[in-house]
């Protein structure tokens, strides 16, 4: 059993979907994602928690070029895989209620995406991992563009060209680093067998460091983000927000630091300090946000910003904080998007200042919004506590100030979320929130879904935070290694 | 060999069959011809390559030619079968466009296939005067007749350079052969001043034919002012040509001087990369766009010369292949699109999506084909290119790509914009069978190369 059932599977389903006509795609959709987390689960029911890869498939692509179709799983990669096959379900079935036109290129979309995105997080090859970064942008692309709000034409194309741009810079330190390998090829090992002197690393560094930040994003290559979230379909910013800036922060993870450790030991203050002033500047902004889809985007840009944060930092500790954080992350995210997804499609508005006192007319709606939102402030006993904890632990390590400020976002998130909440959830009843209608259907079943997983992580993320601990160690060991035999501790 | 001859044979048939009024047959006669002829080149495949000169050294059908010959017969191959129905709505004489087509192929493989200087300039004038007809082939049109004057009076002029050049590379080295100038320059300790001027004259020559930049201003005039096919098969077939005698010359002969001449063609590939796509940025006219965006690809092709090695020639295959393939969907699409429209602004694209979703499909396909984007043949082609300049420590100058190759995603996204995001109140596009076929074909080939490259990625 090989890692390509996985990722060819979405693929066959999007072609598939297609097939369909407009209610039954949705549910052939679903079928196939359901599918895909099943397979996941039995991927993660046979994984072994140490620091091998597994599953692997090595398949001749171009040999001539080096180029081989290499992929595995580590426990690094399936956390990734887990997050990937379990909120593509959850996404598509917050679209059930949802009559998008052309229904069936849009979910054969969102499961070719995820079929790129499973590249990403799999590949051990060069290449093959800007394949699926680029395959990934292209659906996303579309999605926002075909289904989005008003602006949504000039936005997307600046995402894009923001995105592409990024990339094309990690493809010449991809190709850079394959020329200097002696046998000429994309493997990953390989890459990180290679030992440059500290100039050339810097030039890796930048060139995979410039595609990663601009797709978390890391301040101050933020600017498309919250135009993005705010444009595009629900379905497409949960999407965006929970899956696809993981593959950013995966990046730094496999690629960025473990190939350029002494490049990055030259620049680690500035990637840790540009990451604490995300963290503040977008905590700033989202709190004078009157739109509540903008408001959660700029969060996210914060939480991010601690997770990049987190890795620049470069221990255990942080590393194992950002593996489940970016879990919890992907599972909060979705669930604010989605609570704001049935705000505004129930009142036509997204503006806080309209709203008020929807807990009373809606009491279920209100119980799940609370739990999202405890989860996102990350209080004890909710997932985000143990991957914050952990990551500010971590950076507390490299620098005690740095951890202080970053602590902040936990503050400011408060801050923010908790009046956001307030605004409107209590308060009077006003003419337009007498209107809204409790959940039903599968609007509870998704918010009931990541309600448990939020607390269950939250209780017990033992688990979780054992499938990528060994991996997680022996990564940083080995970086460290590197960089002691280049003198340079 | 044979292939030279019957590509020769076929236009003389199709005149006979002008001249008695068959015309129903011209295009099967000329398609199965070029078939027959693309079979026997491809026959004279070898691994390895053990190809010797013929004709006394005057041209070596290698397998660089062989390639380059089956990737032009085959481009025209698509054209010709997008001229169904084309010709006879612009003039009566339609026996004379399939023969003159057919005597520019054969002109292009000499091109390809030259051992000989004299030959190099057989071989582009043969092509040459033949598009200098075929672009002023709309007798009554305003821009076809100043597309043919301007493109005759830049050719001949810059045909004037490549003269002039080969008679300096033969008065120093006194040969014309590829391979005795190989040994004149590899031999002689000190080399005379006129083999470095005759190569630069050589350059000039050769840039203007490609269309690279400052030498390219030519090429929107005449792109614009031609029938949309023709400049299809301009921008298609001959670039690819012209690309490869450039390679062959200077691979064969120039490769020890290249310190001469390589800063040289570094800067004008740099020129041509921003020239070409800035330019393109502003056009309001979907073909102007398709002529600056073809001299902002030649910009790139350059990159395979500027790094040359081992690699080159297939590099330049594998860009010229996808680079033609998509062009080809373009101006196809570009025909359709304009029989309804009447214009080729970027505006009559608006909502092809609703009016014929096949039409936008394959045209997106291509768009992404010319931007790059990975999982389509554009991305393999300039992947080669990158890896090719970077090979040579040319670390910046990929970097100058990159940014081009940004840049050039706004004018691409345009027509994909268009076609998808806006709405316009227009009737369907009816795509004709054999449209569908060509354009399917061409949008089929893009994606499988760009999958699975493996067995284009290794062929010379």
């Amino acid at each position: 059993m090989t890692v390509s059932i996985l990722l060819f599977l979405p693929v066959v389903a999007a072609l598939a979907v297609l097939l369909f006509k407009n209610e039954a795609a949705k549910h052939a959709a679903l079928f196939f994602a359901v599918v895909e987390f099943a397979i996941a689960l039995i991927f993660l029911g046979r994984f072994v928690p140490d620091a091998s890869t597994q599953f692997g498939v090595d398949l001749p692509w171009i040999p001539v070029l080096g180029v081989y179709f290499n992929a595995g799983i580590d426990g690094i990669s399936m956390v990734m895989v887990l997050l990937t096959t379990l909120l593509v379900p959850l996404i598509i079935l917050t679209t059930y209620q949802h009559q998008y036109k052309n229904a069936p290129v849009f979910y054969a979309l969102i499961l070719f995406m995820q079929a790129g995105l499973l590249v990403v997080f799999t590949a051990l090859d060069g290449f093959l991992f800007y394949v699926g970064w680029e395959a990934a942008l292209i659906p996303i692309y579309f999605i926002c563009a075909l289904w989005g709000g008003e602006n949504r034409i000039r936005i997307t194309l600046k995402f894009f060209i923001y995105t592409f741009a990024g990339s094309l810079f990690m493809l010449v330190g991809i190709i850079y680093l394959y020329l200097q390998t002696p046998a000429k090829t994309y493997d990953l090992h390989e890459f990180y067998s290679l030992s440059l002197d500290a100039h050339h690393q810097s030039f890796v560094f930048w060139a995979f460091f410039l595609a990663f930040a601009i797709k978390m994003p890391v301040f101050p290559f933020h600017t498309w983000q919250p135009d993005t979230y705010t444009e595009a379909p629900s379905a497409g910013t949960m999407m965006l927000s929970g899956i696809m800036l993981k593959m950013g922060i995966y990046g730094v993870i496999r690629w960025l630091i473990p190939n350029a450790p002494l490049g990055f030991l030259n620049w680690q203050a500035l990637a840790i300090i540009l990451s604490i002033i995300g963290i503040v500047y977008a905590s700033i902004i989202a709190f004078k946000q009157t739109d509540g889809k903008r408001l959660v985007a700029y969060s996210s840009i914060a939480h991010v910003g601690l997770i990049a944060a987190g890795i620049f930092s470069w221990n255990s500790l942080g590393l194992q904080g950002a593996m489940i954080q970016m879990l919890s992350h992907g599972i909060n995210i979705v669930g604010m998007f989605f609570i704001w997804d049935i705000i505004s499609r129930r009142l036509n508005t997204r503006d806080i200042s309209q709203l008020g006192g929807i807990a009373k007319v809606a009491p279920q709606f209100a119980i799940v919004f609370l739990i999202i939102v405890l989860g996102t402030v990350a209080l004890p006993l909710t997932n985000g506590f143990i991957g914050e904890f952990l990551l500010l632990n971590g950076i507390f390590h490299a620098q005690i100030w740095l951890s202080a400020i970053a602590g902040l976002t936990i503050i400011f998130g408060a801050v923010y979320m908790l009046r956001m909440y307030k605004n409107v959830m209590q308060g009077e009843t006003n003419a337009l929130t007498l209107t809204f209608t409790d959940i039903h259907g599968s609007e509870k079943l998704v918010l009931g879904i990541i309600c448990i997983l939020i607390i269950g992580i939250g209780v017990y993320p033992q688990p979780i935070l054992h499938i990528s601990a060994a991996a997680v160690d022996n990564l940083v060991r080995s970086v460290t290694i590197k960089i002691i035999t280049a003198g340079k501790y | 060999m044979n292939t030279l001859i019957l590509i020769s044979i076929i236009p003389i048939v199709l005149l006979y069959l002008g001249l008695y009024k068959a015309k129903k047959a011209l295009l099967p006669v000329s398609i199965i011809g070029l078939i027959v002829a693309l079979g026997l080149a491809v026959a004279q495949w070898t691994t390895p390559d053990t190809a010797q000169p013929t004709f006394h050294g005057m041209l070596l059908f290698n397998n660089f030619s062989i390639a380059f010959s089956a990737i032009t017969i085959c481009s025209t191959i698509l054209i010709l079968l997008l001229s169904k129905g084309y010709f006879e709505s612009i003039s009566n004489h339609i026996a004379e466009y399939y023969a003159i087509i057919l005597f520019s192929l054969a002109g292009i493989v000499v091109m390809v296939s030259y051992y000989n200087l004299t030959m190099l300039f057989i071989g582009i004038e043969i092509m040459s005067v033949s598009l200098y007809i075929l672009a002023g082939i709309k007798k009554n049109d305003f821009a076809s007749n100043e597309a043919a004057l301007k493109y005759f009076l830049m050719g001949a002029f810059s045909t004037g350079f490549l003269l002039f050049g080969i008679t300096l590379i033969y008065g120093a080295s006194g040969s014309f052969n590829l391979e005795a100038i190989r040994n004149y320059a590899v031999t002689t300790p000190h080399l005379d001043p006129i083999f470095y001027t005759g190569i630069v004259l050589i350059i000039v020559g050769l840039c203007f034919k490609v269309g690279a930049a400052p030498f390219h201003f030519w090429t929107p005039d005449v792109y614009e002012g031609s029938p949309t096919l023709i400049t299809a098969f301009m921008s298609t077939v001959v670039k690819t040509a012209g690309f490869a005698a450039f390679l062959r010359l200077f691979s064969a002969c120039f490769s020890t001087v290249s310190d001469f001449w390589a800063p040289a063609l570094v800067i004008i590939a740099i020129i041509t990369l921003f020239i070409g796509n800035i330019t393109a940025l502003y056009q309001q006219s979907f073909k102007r766009m398709l002529a600056y965006s073809s001299i902002s690809h030649a910009g790139y092709l350059l990159f395979a010369i500027v790094a040359l090695g081992a690699g080159s020639a297939n590099s330049i295959l594998v860009y010229a292949t996808a680079y033609s393939i998509a062009s080809i969907i373009a101006f196809g699409a570009l025909i359709l699109v304009k029989q309804h429209s009447d214009s080729d602004s970027f505006e009559s694209f608006n909502g092809l999506s609703a009016r014929n979703p096949f039409l936008a499909l394959v045209l997106t396909i291509a768009m992404l084909s010319l931007a790059g984007i990975p999982l389509t043949a554009g991305f393999i082609g300039k992947f080669y290119m990158f890896s090719g300049a970077l090979t040579h420590y040319q670390g910046w100058l990929v970097i100058i790509a990159v940014i081009n190759a940004i840049i050039s995603i706004f004018y691409y996204f345009r027509v994909i914009i268009a076609m998808y995001f806006h709405t316009a109140e227009r009737t369907e596009v009816v795509v004709p069978a054999y449209y569908k076929f060509v354009l399917g074909f061409s949008a089929l080939v893009t994606i499988i190369i760009g999958i699975y490259p493996a067995f284009i990625s290794k062929l010379i």
